[in-house]
């Protein structure tokens, strides 16, 4: 079998070059526009499937190098590679990007815009797999920026919805603040190791002789310098993923098409920085067996999965809990990446892009539904309504939840058993086994309100005698502009119920690739053999460990059904169950403990401030000057003014006008008449004649 | 008085009534007319001179008189085909009219 490894650019050029192409397209030329994003997906999944089988047949990191720039007397190389950890992130990309952009042929069948939407997601899917494919740190941030990009184009796609717009532009802004982090800590890395290839035969940066040459010296606070390079890319990876404290943006993003959401913000995007953090492990990880940079690592994550998980108990919007939930269990990954190295984090992350694609989708295609609602309150009853989307989004909540057996069951508790080995704090371990309780409870509340009673919609039964907007100040009503006016809940076309129905499949039994007892996923990414034995479980811990986190999720479960089970909701407007309970900590949470509020009233005030002061400084510091400097030309202007008009000008123009008028005196003597001039010539000759006599004469 | 004079007196005269034709008639063609009776002055000049000269067996003087008319005649012809032209383009034969020079 010829290696794939000289033609795996193709991988993200395909969708770049499919991109590209449809951008020159017509608005209406909506079929052609699908098909060329869908085909490029497909076959960039193709390519990524041939590379995954090499990976299994050889499965140590090969790589392809090449010089790109030259500057003074150094060459900076890019190039691209190829380990397990790349290939599983490819198949997972390309696979899940496949089904939604399917899926999206029927969410986006009446938006006008279906050709613009279909370029700037083949620009995403083939920016996010140049990240998966970079040997290098300064081509993977350049595709980052890309994605990055497509993200805030995505977000803002219907840009005319103001929330949209701004929603965009924060997310822009939020993760810019982590990508300066990153792009200190790329700057940094070259200045020390004068190298920003990954792996390069032994002189990578990634490799052995250039980190224990970054581990010998420490810096401020006693930090190596790996440690602190690792902890700036560690900023990047927050912001992209979004982390404490910059999470902010990813609850906003949801303002994008429910596709985008499931793609970019829930299954790859936001997980490309826990990628960038098991790309650049041995940066994390050296020296040390515990260094402060996973330590970091690790608390960013188990304060975000704990803070996520809160917030989403005290939602109304689907997305936005579905966006809270992706904000914990991207803290999971963090955990997991801190505490059990790649392959546990990494797992996490395959599992979750599946069952939180499926969520999403589903999401969309209740959204899809009920005429663009998003508010649970007004939901219900769309169990009967519309069964696959139903039966799928069950699916896709237990394995969020880590119900037994489901995928998200066997990746979590590998986490929480990497926690609970932790030797320097148990505290990941049990923050991580709350988040696990909240998420198991909001996702209960969560179904229950969306799919259990009758449905609530005001504007479809008019149950209420006045409009209940007015007194709960829900949102407004259309995510989408293009929806229309709501009737009947209806199930999603086949288009989008398929994909939801793989994406199910994969949801309840990927975990099984990676299950204590036949750790395949775990060895794949570490280059060893696995073993299937069960004598696996029989390791000390094990057991009590998943039967605590089995009763952990049923505890979530049963306090789900406790609040919102037992009595049906019957209104709209009727409060929620936990508010009335805790008013303040249910209103504490709704508002995601403020944080928006206080960014407002510190960073943002703050940048105001600042700006402010820049606007006086321009008005009147700057400005001044330049009026001076202005003020004086214009004096100089007028000086050589006078002197042009008055002197010169006056001057020449009064010896033109002599010129002018002696000019006009003597064509009065040109008639045109040819007898006028030979009776001149005849004077002349006379006067010639007269002369000539008296000179004889005389 | 010798009679040379009195044929130079003659031409003298045809010459002014010629010149003053030629200078003050508005008509074309007298204009024209005007300058036949110049070249016709000249040939009397020419045949005076040559009559009363030192040699008159040699009849150089009919010669150049002789070559005069011919040439006064081609002259004449393409005069009136010039006047013919000019009328048909400007439907007149004043020359006070024709002051195209001056453009």
């Amino acid at each position: 079998m010829p290696s794939i490894i000289p033609y795996l650019w193709l991988i993200p050029a395909l969708p770049i070059l499919a991109a590209g192409i449809i951008a020159l397209l017509k608005q209406r030329h909506r079929a052609l526009a699908a098909t060329l994003a869908i085909s490029s997906i497909a076959a960039s999944l193709i390519l990524s499937l041939c590379a995954f089988a090499q990976t299994l047949a050889h499965p140590a990191i090969a790589t392809y190098n090449f010089p790109w720039l030259q500057f003074g007397d150094q060459w900076l190389s890019l190039g691209w590679m190829l380990d397990p950890l790349t290939a599983i992130m490819l198949v997972m990309v390309t696979f899940v990007g496949l089904l939604i952009f399917i899926y999206s042929i029927g969410y986006m069948a009446h938006d006008e815009n279906f050709t613009r939407f279909f370029c700037f997601l083949a620009l995403f899917a083939g920016a996010m797999l140049g990240v998966l494919i970079s040997n290098s740190l300064l081509l993977l941030f350049m595709c980052w920026e890309i994605v990055g990009l497509t993200s805030y184009l995505l977000i803002g796609f219907w840009y005319a919805n103001p929330r949209a717009a701004a929603a965009a532009k924060k997310a822009f802004l939020t993760t810019r603040i982590g990508d300066l982090g990153l792009l200190v800590g790329m700057v940094w890395l070259y200045a020390q190791s004068g190298t920003l290839l990954f792996y390069n035969h032994g002189a990578g940066c990634l490799e052995s002789s250039s980190l224990s040459a970054l581990t010998t010296h420490t810096t401020i606070l006693g930090l190596t310098i790996s440690s602190a390079i690792a902890i700036l890319i560690f900023c990047g990876a927050a912001g992209k993923s979004g982390q404490f404290p910059l999470h902010v943006w990813l609850p906003d993003a949801m303002e994008g098409p429910t596709p985008v959401s499931a793609l970019i913000h829930a299954a790859t995007m936001v997980a490309a920085g826990v990628f960038l953090i098991a790309r650049c492990y041995p940066l994390f990880a050296a020296g040390a067996s515990h260094t402060i940079a996973l330590e970091v690592v690790t608390w960013t994550g188990a304060i975000t999965a704990l803070l996520g998980a809160l917030i989403a108990v005290a939602q109304y919007d689907i997305k936005r809990i579905l966006a809270y939930s992706t904000i914990s269990q991207l803290g999971y990954m963090m955990i997991g990446l801190g505490i059990g190295g790649p392959s546990v984090g990494i797992f996490h992350l395959i599992t979750h892009a599946f069952f939180k694609a499926l969520l999403f989708l589903g999401a969309g295609s209740l959204i899809h539904g009920c005429s663009g609602e998003q508010d649970i309150r007004r939901m219900g009853g769309l169990g009967k309504h519309m069964p696959i989307t139903f039966a799928a989004y069950t699916a896709g909540m237990l394995a969020l939840c880590g119900f037994p057996l489901f995928s998200g069951f066997w990746s979590k508790d590998a986490i929480l058993h990497a926690a609970h080995l932790w030797s320097i704090s148990q505290a990941p371990f049990y923050i991580g086994a709350f988040a696990a309780l909240l998420t198991a409870f909001y996702m209960t509340r969560q179904l229950y309100y969306v799919f259990a009673g009758h449905l609530r919609h005001p504007a479809i039964h008019h149950t209420t005698p006045h409009d209940p907007r007015h007194d709960l100040h829900l949102e407004p009503l259309a995510e989408n502009p293009v929806h229309h006016p709501p009737h009947a809940p209806h199930e999603s076309p086949a288009v989008m119920t398929i994909p939801l129905v793989i994406l199910a499949a994969f949801a309840v039994f990927l975990g099984l690739i990676g299950t204590p007892a036949w750790p395949w996923f775990q060895s794949f990414l570490e280059g060893t053999s696995p073993s299937f034995s069960f004598a696996a479980f029989h390791e000390p811990g094990l057991l009590p460990l998943m039967l605590t986190s089995s009763l952990i999720v049923f505890l979530g479960l049963g306090l789900g059904w406790l609040l919102y089970g037992r009595k049906p909701i019957l209104t709209a407007d009727s409060p929620d169950p936990l508010a009335t309970n805790a008013p303040r900590t249910f209103n504490l949470l709704t508002n995601a403990f403020h944080i928006d509020a206080l960014y407002a009233a510190t960073l943002l005030r703050l940048n105001a401030a600042l700006s402010r002061l820049s606007a006086w400084l321009d008005q009147y510091l700057w400005n001044g000057i330049v009026q001076l400097i202005s003020t004086t030309v214009i004096a100089l202007a007028w000086i050589d003014n006078f002197l042009d008009a008055g002197i010169l000008n006056t001057t020449f123009d009064s010896g033109c006008d002599s010129v002018s008028h002696t000019g006009d005196r003597l064509a009065l003597i040109q008639t045109g008449r040819i007898q006028t001039y030979l009776r001149a010539l005849s004077l002349a000759l006379i006067a010639l004649v007269i002369l000539l006599l008296w000179g004889m004469k005389a | 008085m010798s009679s040379l004079q009195n044929y130079l007196l003659l031409s003298a005269l045809l010459f002014a009534i010629g010149l003053a034709g030629a200078l003050t008639r508005r008509n074309a063609i007298l204009v024209l007319i005007g300058i036949e009776l110049m070249l016709n002055a000249a040939n009397l000049n020419f045949i005076a001179f040559w009559r009363f000269g030192p040699h008159p067996e040699a009849l150089t003087g009919i010669m150049f008189t002789l070559f005069t008319i011919a040439v006064a005649a081609a002259e004449a012809a393409v005069g009136l085909a010039i006047i013919l032209a000019a009328y048909r383009h400007h439907r007149t034969t004043d020359l006070d009219q024709m002051d195209s020079l001056k453009h």
